[in-house]
C-alpha cells in the first residue's frame, strides 16, 4: 500500500498517521522481547542500560542444577507426556468428529473445546478438589492429566481443520483395495494429515510448557516447573538469571514459530492442491 | 469405510429397493457409531476430569454441611426454631452437650469457622466456650452458658446458628453479589464492610473493557497494514505479531517488569532524556496492568482480523472511491462491514481471556488492580472459604458464558489461523 500519486494533503496526513500508529504497535509488541535479550549478557546485576560489560555469568546460574535445570527437566517430562497423550486422544476424536455425523455432535465438540473458555483459575481449583479426593495432588501424573485437559482442545481444533480438506475417497479406495481400517488410517490418512497433527502437537507442547496457574495449584516442590519458578522469581527477587532463562525461552519460541509456519504452509499447500 | 455396496444396481424396482434402503440406513448407523466410538475416549476423559470437577466445584457454593455434621441435633433444633426470641432450655442443653463432645473430638473448629462467616468473632467465642465447657455441670444450661459468655444470650448469635444449620445455603451466592438473607428470610443489602464483590466484578469488566479498547485502537490499523502491504512486508509484519504470540506469557511479563520498574529501562530513558524529573510509577498500579495485558492480548485481536482482511480485495476501496465516495464513507460502508466478523470474534476472544486474567495483575498490579480470578484464588488458598471461592467462580463463569454464544456465532463463518 502506497500513497497514490494524486493523493490530497489530507490523504497524506492520514497515510502517515496510520503508519505512525502501526509503527508504535509493532514496536510495542516486539520491543520488550528484543530489549531484554542483551541484558542477559550483562556483567552487572542491574536490569538496565547501559550495560557495564559482557559476561555469561547469568547463564552459569541458569545451568546450575537447582532451581532452573530441575524445573526445566520437570517441565520437559510433563510437556512431552502431555503432548503424546493429548495428540493421540485429540487426533482420534477429531477423526471421529469429521468422519460422520452422530446425534449431539455440536454439543460434544463444544464440550471438548470448553477448557479453552473456562478461566484457568476455575479449572485449576476444580481439578485441585478432584485430585485432592483421589490423591493426585502434588504428583507428576496429576499435573500431566491437568495439562492434557488444557492442551487437547488445540489438537482437536487443529486436526479438525486439517481434516476438513481431506478427501475421504482415498480411505474408501484403500479399503476397497482390502486395507483394514487401522491400516488405512496409518498408511493413508495419517501421512496426509500429518502437518495438522504435528501443529496440534506443538500447540499441546507449548500449552503445557507455558502453563503456570494450574501448576501453582496442583504441584508440590517435586513438580517445580519452569513457569512456576519464573513466577516465584518475578514475585520474590528479580535477578538477571530470570532474564537469561527468558532469553533462552525466546530463542525456543522463534524455533517453534519457524516449525509451525512450515507445518501450516505445507498443510495449506495440501488444501489448495485439493481445491484445484 | 462402509461405502454402500451394490449402489450401482439401485435401479431394480420393488422390495429390493427397500432392502437396499434398509442396508444403507444400517451402514449409516454403523458409520455414526464408529465415529462416536472414536470420540468416546476423549469425551469420557473430559467429562471425568474436567466437566465433573468443575460442576462439583460449583456445588460448593450451595453446599453447607459443616455445622450439621459437627452438631447435628443443635442444627435440627434451631432449624425448627422460628428465630423470633431466644430458644428454650432444650436448645441450650443440646448445644452444651454437642460443644462438649465436639471439643473433645477436636471437630468443633470446623463448625466454629462456619459460624464465623455469619458474625466475625463467633469462632473465638465458640472455641473459648469449648475450653470452659467443663465448668457447666448441670442444668439450667441456659443460665450457665450465658454465664460463660453473655453473647449466648444475644439473639443475633442464635440466628447465625440457624442460618448455618444447612444442609444447603444461598449465603455464598448472595454474598457474591453483595446481598444477604436476613433471619426472617428476606433478602437485603449486605453490611458495607462486606460489599466488595460487586466492586471486583465491575473492576474486572472495566479493566477488560479498556484493554479491549486499546487492542482495537492499535490492532485494527496493524491488521489493516499487514493485510494491505506487499507480500514480503506482510510476511515480516505478521512474524512481528506471531513472535510475541508464541513467547511464554511469563517471559513477556518478566520483560515488562524489567522495563517498567522504578529503576527500569523506561524510567532511566525518561530521566536521561530529561523528560521527567523523578521516576514515574509504572508498576504495581493500573498503568502497568493495562500495558502488560494489552501486550499479551493484542495478537488475539490482530490475527482473526488479519484473517478476514486479507480476503477483502483492495480494488473494492478503489471502486468506491471512483464512484465518488470520500475515503471515510468508503471505509465505513465498504471496508468496515466486511471486517466485522473478524473484529467481533477477536473482540470477544480478547474480552473473554481478559476476564479470567490472574498472573499478570498478580505480578504487575497492586492491591487495587486485582480481578475476580484473584479473589477466587485468595478464598480458596488463603482463607479456605470454598463456598465463597465457588460462588465467585460462578459469577466469573456466568460472565464468560454470556459472551460465549456470541463468539460461537461469529466464528462459525470464518476460521482462525494461529500460526
Amino acid at each position: 500500500m502506497a500513497v497514490p500519486v494524486n493523493a490530497t494533503r489530507g490523504q497524506h496526513v492520514w497515510y502517515w498517521c496510520l503508519r505512525l500508529i502501526c509503527a508504535t504497535g509493532f514496536i510495542f509488541l516486539i520491543g520488550p522481547i528484543v530489549i531484554i535479550v542483551p541484558i542477559s549478557f550483562s556483567s552487572g546485576s542491574f536490569l538496565s542500560y547501559p550495560l557495564p560489560g559482557f559476561s555469561m555469568r547469568w547463564y552459569d546460574a541458569v545451568v546450575e542444577p537447582f532451581p532452573w535445570m530441575f524445573a526445566l527437566e520437570n517441565s520437559l517430562i510433563v510437556a512431552t507426556t502431555v503432548t503424546v497423550v493429548a495428540t493421540a486422544l485429540g487426533t482420534l476424536a477429531a477423526y471421529g468428529l469429521t468422519r460422520a455425523d452422530f446425534p449431539g455432535k455440536p454439543l460434544v465438540f463444544g464440550l471438548l473445546i470448553s477448557p479453552l473458555a473456562v478461566p484457568l483459575v476455575i479449572t485449576a481449583l476444580g481439578l485441585y478438589f478432584f485430585f485432592a479426593r483421589i490423591g493426585l495432588v502434588q504428583t507428576h501424573i496429576g499435573l500431566i492429566i491437568a495439562h492434557v485437559v488444557l492442551a487437547v482442545p488445540f489438537v482437536v481444533i487443529t486436526v479438525s481443520a486439517t481434516l476438513k480438506g481431506f478427501d475421504w475417497n482415498l480411505v474408501r479406495a484403500a479399503e476397497s483395495l482390502g486395507a483394514p481400517p487401522l491400516a488405512a488410517f496409518f498408511q493413508v490418512t495419517l501421512p496426509l494429515i500429518l502437518p495438522g497433527v504435528l501443529a496440534g502437537a506443538v500447540f499441546a507442547f507449548v500449552t503445557s510448557l507455558d502453563e503456570v496457574i494450574v501448576a501453582l495449584f496442583l504441584s508440590g516442590p517435586a513438580q517445580l516447573t519452569l513457569p512456576r519458578q519464573l513466577f516465584t522469581g518475578l514475585r520474590d527477587q528479580l535477578d538477571p538469571s530470570i532474564v537469561a532463562i527468558a532469553t533462552l525461552l525466546i530463542a525456543f519460541s522463534i524455533a517453534l514459530l519457524v516449525v509451525v509456519e512450515v507445518l501450516q504452509w505445507r498443510s495449506a499447500r495440501q488444501r489448495s492442491a485439493r481445491a484445484d | 469405510m462402509n461405502a454402500p455396496a451394490g449402489i450401482a444396481d439401485g435401479r431394480k424396482a420393488g422390495p429390493a429397493d427397500r432392502s437396499l434402503e434398509a442396508k444403507l440406513r444400517r451402514a449409516e448407523r454403523r458409520r455414526s457409531l464408529n465415529a462416536f466410538l472414536l470420540v468416546a475416549p476423549l469425551l469420557a476423559f473430559i467429562v471425568v476430569v474436567f466437566a465433573g470437577p468443575i460442576l462439583s466445584l460449583l456445588y460448593f457454593s450451595v453446599d453447607d454441611p459443616k455445622l450439621a455434621e459437627v452438631m447435628p441435633r443443635t442444627a435440627q433444633i434451631v432449624d425448627a426454631w422460628d428465630g423470633a426470641e431466644l430458644p428454650g432450655e432444650e436448645a441450650y442443653a443440646t448445644l452444651v452437650e454437642e460443644i462438649r463432645t465436639a471439643y473433645k473430638a477436636r471437630t468443633v473448629a470446623a463448625a466454629a469457622m462456619r459460624l464465623n462467616y455469619e458474625i466475625s468473632g463467633f469462632r473465638s467465642m465458640v472455641m473459648r466456650t469449648g475450653r470452659k465447657i467443663r465448668r457447666i455441670t448441670g442444668p439450667p444450661y441456659k443460665e450457665a452458658l450465658i454465664g460463660l459468655d453473655e453473647r449466648w444470650g444475644d439473639l443475633a448469635y442464635w440466628r447465625a446458628i440457624k442460618a448455618s444449620a444447612g444442609p444447603y445455603t444461598t449465603r455464598y451466592l448472595l454474598a457474591a453479589v453483595d446481598l444477604q438473607r436476613k433471619w426472617d428470610g428476606s433478602i437485603g443489602a449486605a453490611p458495607p464492610e462486606r460489599t466488595i464483590y460487586i466492586d471486583y466484578l465491575k473492576r474486572t469488566f472495566w479493566i477488560s473493557f479498556w484493554v479491549l479498547a486499546c487492542c482495537i485502537a492499535i490492532g485494527y490499523p496493524m491488521a489493516f497494514l499487514i493485510a494491505t502491504s506487499g507480500k514480503r512486508w506482510s510476511r515480516f509484519l505478521l512474524v512481528l505479531v506471531l513472535l510475541p504470540f508464541w513467547t511464554s506469557l511469563l517471559v513477556r511479563t518478566a520483560a515488562w517488569v524489567v522495563l517498567l520498574q522504578n529503576e527500569g529501562i523506561i524510567n532511566d530513558f525518561l530521566l536521561y532524556g530529561g523528560i521527567v524529573d523523578e521516576p514515574l510509577t509504572l508498576i504495581f498500579n493500573r498503568t502497568g496492568v493495562y500495558i502488560a495485558m494489552v501486550h499479551i492480548l493484542l495478537p488475539f485481536l490482530v490475527l482473526p482480523l488479519y484473517a478476514v482482511m486479507r480476503n477483502i480485495p483492495a480494488s473494492q476501496m478503489r471502486a468506491a472511491a471512483s464512484l465518488g465516495a470520500r475515503p471515510v464513507a468508503a471505509f465505513l460502508s465498504v471496508y468496515l462491514p466486511q471486517t466485522l466478523p473478524g473484529l467481533g470474534a477477536g473482540c470477544i476472544l480478547v474480552f473473554i481471556l481478559a476476564l479470567g486474567f490472574y498472573i499478570t495483575p498478580a505480578l504487575i498490579g497492586g492491591a487495587a488492580d486485582q480481578m475476580l480470578s484473584y479473589l477466587i484464588a485468595e478464598f480458596a488458598t488463603r482463607t479456605g472459604n470454598w463456598g465463597m471461592a465457588s460462588a465467585i467462580a460462578i459469577l466469573l463463569l456466568l460472565s464468560v458464558a454470556a459472551l460465549y454464544p456470541v463468539y460461537r456465532g461469529l466464528v462459525r463463518g470464518g476460521t482462525f489461523r494461529f500460526g
